[in-house]
């Protein structure tokens, strides 16, 4: 009995597991599946494929605004949805506009611009052109304002671009002047910026807009969906892996599906694991 | 009157910005246009603010030998850094490049981006063991969040015939009981933010004009 009472029984151990052993079994299944290259099938959601199919159906020379107002610590999720429709735009001859309005994105939106640029010209020999085919506009701080001021003129909030270049210089700049001759804003946000374009963006200036978030971010914006004030939303890794997907364009996100799948599985293993031990416990001390 | 012509001037701008959203005339377009002008000008000054205090919060830090105070030393390194490789680059490459220079774009990609996408890549961790220590099934309310959770984190699980009815649940879940909740807290958000205007215009709400 002395025994018993000085160390806990099975069930209580399962009660406590300590969360060093969860740290670990997390980082041993994220590597093996990582390292084993395993893939999972990704179902594509309605509210995903209407995204692409709206830029599917732009015509050539149609301009779209992408913001992309994250930062590094969220770019895992956020990125690929970015390289995907950069190159969907380059792939359909559609115009992109690009702003950040993430103090850390600017940098981030470059690279991601130059690189998808390059895979662009890498698959198909097409090359696009600064200016006429994309104009990065960079950071403006107050993302409320600055979007506020996109719907009345662009050159408010940017009259040089990211490069210091005057815009009324660039041929894509010449033909816009704000928001309302977009076909479309695609924002995609780690940050509340996404709820400043569904307001001052889309709803002031009626502008189509679809968004892309974070998986923890996503489900605050499902009222916004079924309302009809956005007309996609990509939730997260999984979000960006349909989108992949309906591109053809297997990239970081698909991969990451399967360590994020088995991720899931282990936690909702501990879950139950955690709900037997208290289960059991308690029907132990009802008998005692 | 050093708080009453702030006041005063809340009170006439905010007005004013509300009005020319019904007033279908140039004059309330160009009266907005200038007034987002004034907003932006405005915000870069917040934004030296911002900068002369991290510098003298950290300076402060490190002269005192406050706790953890050679962190203040690696912000302001960091600072310090950043901005002379921009001006560096500025100088010497030319303005277009200040932003793009080596050394900046270096720091940012090899420094920035990898502590920032840890940082971020750590919650996981503690959302597992989170989870595990916060999903039992204690009480009825529990026991619903715990299985809507699960459910929900089923919806990323590929399961063969058996994931299409755990994506319908899945859904639902998400477009009914989540979509509910939400739909009441945004539009309490609304209301909130409606009054918070209505009392700042008023000048019933003085706050941010300081104690004295």
């Amino acid at each position: 009995m002395a025994a018993n009472n000085s160390s806990p029984n099975l069930y209580e151990r399962m009660l406590t597991i300590d969360r060093r052993w969860i740290f670990m079994l997390l980082t041993i299944v994220v590597v093996v599946v990582y390292m084993l290259d395993l893939k999972v099938p990704v179902n594509v959601t309605e509210e995903v494929r209407t995204i692409y199919e709206r830029i599917e159906g732009l015509n050539e020379g149609a301009v779209i605004l992408l913001g992309m107002d994250y930062d590094p610590s969220t770019l895992a999720e956020l990125h690929p949805m970015t390289y995907t429709l950069l190159k969907q735009c380059f792939r359909k001859k559609v115009k992109v506009l690009v702003t950040a309005l993430h103090q850390n994105g600017p940098g981030m939106a470059d690279q991601a611009i130059r690189e998808s640029a390059t895979l662009h010209y890498e698959a198909t020999g097409d090359s696009v052109e600064y200016g006429r085919d994309l104009v990065f506009l960079g950071y403006k701080p107050y993302p409320a304002i600055v979007i506020n001021s996109l719907g009345q003129d662009f050159h408010i909030s940017f009259p040089l671009d990211y490069y210091n270049t005057s815009i009324d210089s660039l041929p894509l700049t010449q033909r816009i002047n704000n928001l309302t001759q977009v076909a479309a804003i695609i924002n995609i946000s780690g940050t509340s910026a996404t709820d400043y374009w569904i307001s001052y963006g889309a709803a002031a200036y009626n502008v189509p807009l679809a968004i892309g978030v974070t998986g923890v971010m996503a489900t605050d914006y499902y009222p916004y969906l079924q309302a009809g004030r956005i007309f996609g939303l990509m939730g997260g890794l999984k979000g960006a892996a349909e989108y992949e997907q309906l591109a053809g364009n297997v990239g970081s996100a698909t991969a990451g599906m399967a360590m994020q799948m088995w991720a899931h599985l282990l936690i909702i293993f501990f879950i139950i694991i955690g709900n037997i031990g208290y289960f059991m416990s308690k029907m132990q001390g009802a008998k005692e | 009157m050093r708080r009453q012509i702030p006041l005063l001037l809340v009170f006439l701008l905010g007005t004013a910005i509300v009005l020319q959203e019904f007033i279908p005339l140039d004059f309330a377009k160009a009266f907005k246009e200038f007034a987002l002008d004034w907003t932006i000008v405005i915000g870069v000054f917040a934004m030296a603010l911002g900068i002369w205090s991290l510098t003298k919060v950290s300076m402060e830090k490190v002269r005192r030998r406050s706790e953890n105070w050679q962190y203040s030393i690696v912000a302001l390194a960091g600072l310090a850094a950043m901005m002379l490789f921009s001006i560096w680059s500025w100088a010497t490459v030319g303005i277009e490049h200040a932003l793009s220079g080596y050394m900046f774009v270096q720091f940012f990609d090899y420094v920035m981006v990898p502590i920032q996408a840890t940082m971020f890549s750590l919650l996981a961790f503690f959302i597992a063991s989170a989870a595990y220590r916060a999903f039992r099934a204690r009480s009825l309310l529990a026991s619903l969040l715990l299985v809507a959770a699960v459910i929900v984190m089923l919806r990323v699980v590929y399961m063969g015939p058996l994931s299409d009815p755990v994506n319908v649940m899945a859904d639902w879940i998400i477009n009914v009981p989540n979509l509910a909740a939400k739909r009441a807290i945004l539009v309490g958000v609304g209301l909130g933010i409606v009054a918070t205007a209505l009392k700042v215009i008023l000048g019933i709400e003085r706050t941010y004009l300081g104690r004295d």
